[in-house]
């Protein structure tokens, strides 16, 4: 075991778009045989709740590409109408599902089957009051030190 | 195409499930069978010799047949 090659990984935001990110490498790692571990923190803990709601803003973000031509229809302001982030997620998932891209569940079960380790962040837990009753099993908690002694030993340390 | 043991279909599927699905399905065969595999992710041509290189497994053979992306991998 302690030849395995190792990844650790940060994931620290909590939207539909970059919770790919983190499922997709550690799950491709794991296949290709790496010892792979996520350290959950701040935003990114929202992908260890049972029923991850995650949802993705056009906000912000110039880079995002608008169905339609929705930029033109709606430029900046339009997108901080109510009801359009709801509306963007819900487009955004149709598109993935349609080009046979994984669901992040479907990919978070993958990284699980295939033992990579979720450690949950104990600082932003308490700071945030989150009720670790909304968490998937399998998590464990902990804090930076015991994140140092497993990215110390890797040979890619990736922070999302 | 040569002879085969097993047989995996990733059409539709996108990176990185062609890769997962077959890592999983080579994990319940033996050394030296042969996997024949159909992909329709074009990525799949550059992964799955990626794949082969890193986890001792033998891409025998990748071919694109009517739009389909074909490989056999011998497991290591």
């Amino acid at each position: 075991m302690s030849d395995m090659k190792k990844l650790a990984i940060i994931a620290t935001k909590g939207s539909l778009d970059w919770a790919y990110p983190p499922f997709i490498l550690a799950s491709t790692a794991s296949a290709l045989g790496y010892d792979t571990e996520i350290f959950f923190t701040f935003y990114g803990l929202q992908l260890l709740k049972k029923n991850m709601d995650l949802q993705v803003t056009p906000l912000g973000n110039p880079g995002m590409p608008m169905p339609m031509g929705m930029d033109k229809w709606f430029p900046i302001m339009g997108l901080t109408l109510p009801g359009m982030q709801g509306m963007m997620t819900s487009m955004m998932k149709k598109k993935m599902a349609s080009k046979g891209v994984a669901s992040l569940p479907e990919l978070r079960d993958l990284c699980q089957e295939a033992e990579v380790r979720f450690i949950a962040c104990q600082m932003t837990v308490d700071l945030f009051e989150m009720n670790t009753a909304e968490f998937i099993d399998g998590v464990e908690y902990a804090g930076a030190a015991a994140f140092f002694e497993f990215a110390g030993e890797s040979d890619i340390c990736l922070y999302i | 195409m040569a002879d085969f043991d097993q047989e995996l279909d990733a059409s539709g599927l996108n990176c990185p499930l062609p890769i997962l699905r077959a890592k999983k399905t080579l994990n319940g065969m033996e050394s030296g069978k042969v996997l024949h595999i159909i992909a329709t992710d074009p990525g799949s041509v550059k992964d799955f010799e990626a794949f082969a290189k890193q986890t001792g497994n033998e891409l025998m053979e990748s071919k694109e047949v009517g739009g389909k992306f074909e490989f056999l991998i011998k497991k290591g």
